[in-house]
This record gives C-alpha cells, sequence and structure tokens, in this order.
C-alpha cells in the first residue's frame, strides 16, 4: 500500500492566484493557480478550495487536481458548474485571473498513479471524472513513462468532452496511449457505435485484456462507477486491482456531492 | 478566517447551524469507497470478534447474528468529503450486545471487511449504545454500495469509520492506523473537533 502522502506542512491552507482560465466545456472551466512554496503532488491526488464570504462564512470543496506535477507551482483544477451548487457556480463564473484563492493540499494517497508503477494502466472516466485520469494521462507523458495506457471515457455528448483537443494529440503522437469513447446521449457523424452507457462488449474491446494484470482507475458519479467496477470484475479483472473514485450521488461529481 | 473571496456570498441554510464545522447538508446518500463494492452472500457471510493475537473469540453467521436483539437508532452522518445527512434511520445489532461477553483489556478494535478495507477505534467509542452493525436503512435491507448485507454505523465519527462490509473486530491492545487512516486521515476522526487529517488535532 501506499504511503501517507498528505502529511506534514502540505496540508496548511495557502494563498493562490489564479494565473489562467479556460472554458472547457459550456458548463466546465479550467482554473490555474499559482501556489507559492508548492512541494508537488501525484497524478491522482486532490486539493481543498476554501472561499469566505465578507462576513466570515466559509464553504470548503474537494477537487482533483488535472494537472501534472510540475516545477513552476501552478496547479490545475477543472470544476463542472452544478446548477444547484454553492461554490462551482463561483468558481465557474465569478472567479477572475489575478484572484486569490485559499487552497490546501496535496491530499490523498490511494487513488494515484506514481512514476515508478510500470504496469499496464486502465483508465475508465464518465463525465467529469476525467479529471484526476487527465493528470495521470499527463503525467505519465511529463516523466516519459513507458507504462502503457488506454483510457474509455464515457461522456454525455460530444461538446461535454473536457481537454478533448490535446487528448487527440496525445493519442495521435504516442503509441503509449489509447483513447476511445462511449458516448451516452449524442454520438458524433458516422460514429459507428449508437449512444449508450459503457457495456460487457465495450469494456471488451476497449480495454487491456485482463490477463495483463492492468492497474485500473475507475472515477465518476456512483452508478457509473458500480456499473463499470462490475463489467471489469465480471470480465476477470483482479478486484484488488481496481482503484475507484466515486463524486457523490446523482452525478454531482466533482463538487463530491 | 481566511482571505475574502470577492464576490461570493454563500448560501447558509437554518441547518447550517446544527452541522459540525465545515460540513453542508445533502439530502442524498452519497458514496465513497476505495474499490469495486463487494457482493458477499448470506450464506457465506460472518461477523467474527479475535483476540490481538488472532484468535477467534465469537462467531456469528446471518442466522445466529439476525437472531439478536436488534435496534433501531435515528442518526445523523458527517463524511469526512463535508456532506451530512441528518436523521437516517437504521435497524442493527448493537455493540454492546455483540461484545457483552467479551472479557478483553484491549482499548482498541482493528474493523475488517470483505473486500479487505480496515479502520480502527478506540473500544469505548463501541460501547454506551452508540455504535451498531447495521443491516437495515430506511425501512430496507442495506444496499451494496451502503456496506449491505451489513456495515460497522459509529456515527459520532466521521462516516468512514463505519466501515462497509463488516466482517469482524480485531482486539488490539494499542491503536494502530486502518486504510485511510494509513493514508494520512485522522486516526480518531471526530467531526465536531474536525478532526480530518492526521495533521488535524
Amino acid at each position: 500500500m501506499a504511503g501517507a502522502t498528505i502529511l506534514g506542512r502540505q496540508i496548511m491552507w495557502r494563498v493562490g492566484t489564479v494565473v489562467a482560465l479556460h472554458d472547457e466545456t459550456a458548463t466546465a472551466r479550467t482554473l490555474t493557480v499559482e501556489v507559492p512554496d508548492w512541494s508537488g503532488h501525484l497524478a491522482g491526488q486532490h486539493i481543498d478550495v476554501r472561499l469566505t464570504a465578507a462576513d466570515g462564512y466559509s464553504a470548503v470543496r474537494s477537487y482533483s487536481l488535472a494537472s501534472a506535477p510540475n516545477s513552476e507551482g501552478h496547479v490545475q483544477i477543472t470544476v463542472e458548474r452544478l446548477p444547484n451548487g454553492e461554490v462551482s457556480p463561483y468558481l465557474t463564473q465569478i472567479i477572475a485571473r489575478g484572484d486569490r484563492l485559499e487552497v490546501r493540499g496535496p491530499i490523498g494517497g490511494w487513488f494515484v498513479w506514481r512514476p515508478e508503477q510500470v504496469e499496464p494502466v486502465q483508465l475508465i472516466a464518465g463525465g467529469s471524472g476525467i479529471v484526476p485520469l487527465m493528470a495521470m494521462i499527463r503525467s505519465r507523458k511529463s516523466v516519459g513513462s513507458r507504462s502503457q495506457f488506454r483510457l474509455l471515457y464515457s461522456v454525455r455528448e460530444p461538446e461535454a468532452v473536457f481537454y478533448k483537443n490535446e487528448l487527440m494529440a496525445l493519442a495521435e503522437d504516442d503509441l503509449g496511449l489509447a483513447v476511445a469513447y462511449a458516448y451516452t446521449r449524442k454520438v458524433p457523424t458516422h460514429w459507428p457505435r449508437p449512444p449508450g452507457r459503457i457495456d460487457a462488449t465495450l469494456i471488451r474491446n476497449a480495454t487491456w485484456p485482463s490477463v495483463l494484470a492492468p492497474t485500473c482507475y475507475v472515477c465518476g458519479p456512483t452508478s457509473f462507477v458500480e456499473s463499470v467496477t462490475e463489467l471489469l470484475t465480471a470480465s476477470g479483472y483482479e478486484r484488488n486491482k481496481i482503484r475507484t473514485e466515486r463524486f457523490g450521488a446523482t452525478g454531482a461529481k466533482n463538487e463530491r456531492a | 478566517m481566511g482571505i475574502i473571496s470577492r464576490g461570493f456570498s454563500g448560501r447558509r441554510t437554518n441547518e447550517s447551524a446544527n452541522l459540525p464545522p465545515g460540513q453542508y447538508l445533502t439530502t442524498d446518500f452519497p458514496v465513497l469507497s476505495a474499490g469495486p463494492t463487494p457482493h458477499i452472500p448470506l450464506d457465506r457471510w460472518e461477523f467474527t470478534i479475535r483476540d490481538d493475537n488472532n484468535a477467534l473469540l465469537r462467531r456469528w453467521d446471518w442466522k445466529s447474528f439476525r437472531e439478536l436483539p436488534s435496534e433501531t437508532p435515528t442518526v445523523d452522518l458527517h463524511c469526512v468529503t463535508r456532506w451530512s445527512k441528518l436523521r437516517t434511520t437504521w435497524e442493527g445489532v448493537s455493540l454492546d450486545t455483540l461484545l457483552a461477553s467479551v472479557q478483553t483489556n484491549a482499548s482498541y478494535v482493528m474493523a475488517h471487511s470483505y473486500g479487505d478495507y480496515s479502520t480502527n477505534l478506540p473500544i469505548d467509542d463501541l460501547k454506551g449504545r452508540k455504535a451498531w452493525i447495521a443491516f437495515r436503512f430506511d425501512g430496507k435491507d442495506l444496499e451494496p454500495e451502503h456496506g449491505g448485507p451489513a456495515r460497522l454505523l459509529v456515527p459520532h465519527l466521521y462516516l468512514w469509520k463505519s466501515a462497509k462490509w463488516v466482517r469482524g473486530l480485531q482486539l488490539m491492545l494499542q491503536d494502530k492506523p486502518g486504510f485511510w487512516e494509513g493514508l494520512g486521515y485522522h486516526l480518531y476522526g471526530d467531526p465536531w473537533r474536525e478532526q480530518r487529517y492526521s495533521v488535524d488535532k
């Protein structure tokens, strides 16, 4: 098992500065935050973000890091706006470049990919569950890992795909990364598969054969994770090689309920 | 107090005042687990209590477990991922009942689960009608994703202490970290003192 990675001073609150904002979709935005003395992180970890109102009321939420560890002290999160969210509307619509933002982390030592892992890796994302898996893909590239990655990304429609161009470019340039999509509501033109959830056939065709004993990372809403992990174990994956991260109920995803 | 977030007013509810610090209210029942949900057939289910040398002290199969007297506590749940859910109703066997016949000078227990999860607790936190092995939630058999057939329920601590799919307790003379505790979460986990991570007091 992994050792403790959230110990010591890394866990203290720090004041970061928003240095870039980028809309991934109509409802999701990536924030790049410069954090002084950021000591690095592992792909898959998350941070806590704290907002404070003028009267002292504060709200804290956890967001998975999207960025690979880097030397600039920049961290990225991608936030999906929830219709009735308390924090996500602020982070996706109100906060501006130059604003300060309190964060602490990195947090979490279980749902992580470490550069020293050499076995094949199967990533399966549902909706905004792509975020920590993207950190793993970026981390793999930035350290020059030769571990073979496959991503199966289930998403409502083509317009809801995060990191679309980057994923396309990465998969084209790199034989060690394969990306497959499952569109659940609306498919692109000439797409061979009708809209639908991940099923046993797609698991067979788009994931590593279980005999290769890949480590699997499954991230998405609870019902998605339940269904995918059932399919994986039914097709012979070892339970103890499947790591999961579930985002809230009713598809609340990145705001973790 | 932190720095002011320009343009943030937040959303307060009447219930917020009754919640532990840093928690917000949900009416859903979110799920958080580290891996696949195990499915345990009742004819293979067991609950055991072992001493600190792993020697078996007590064992129940499903039938003998369900013949024990049960209680129906209504309790508030507080998850370390910050949601709280109030006034949930369960049915379960009190740990007082299960530990009644066990003579021990152990001060701690490790709860073990199907699927290899574990979590540590002081034994006193399991006594005094504040902890149960619960098998029904909201009037229905406990669903696997919420820990069925049976889970530990220790509502006065953060919910990761309420081990899903529980299969036994190991008595310990000294405290040791379980699964999340070994990954940096707090050894005790009192939501009212906001003991989320190992560095929290």
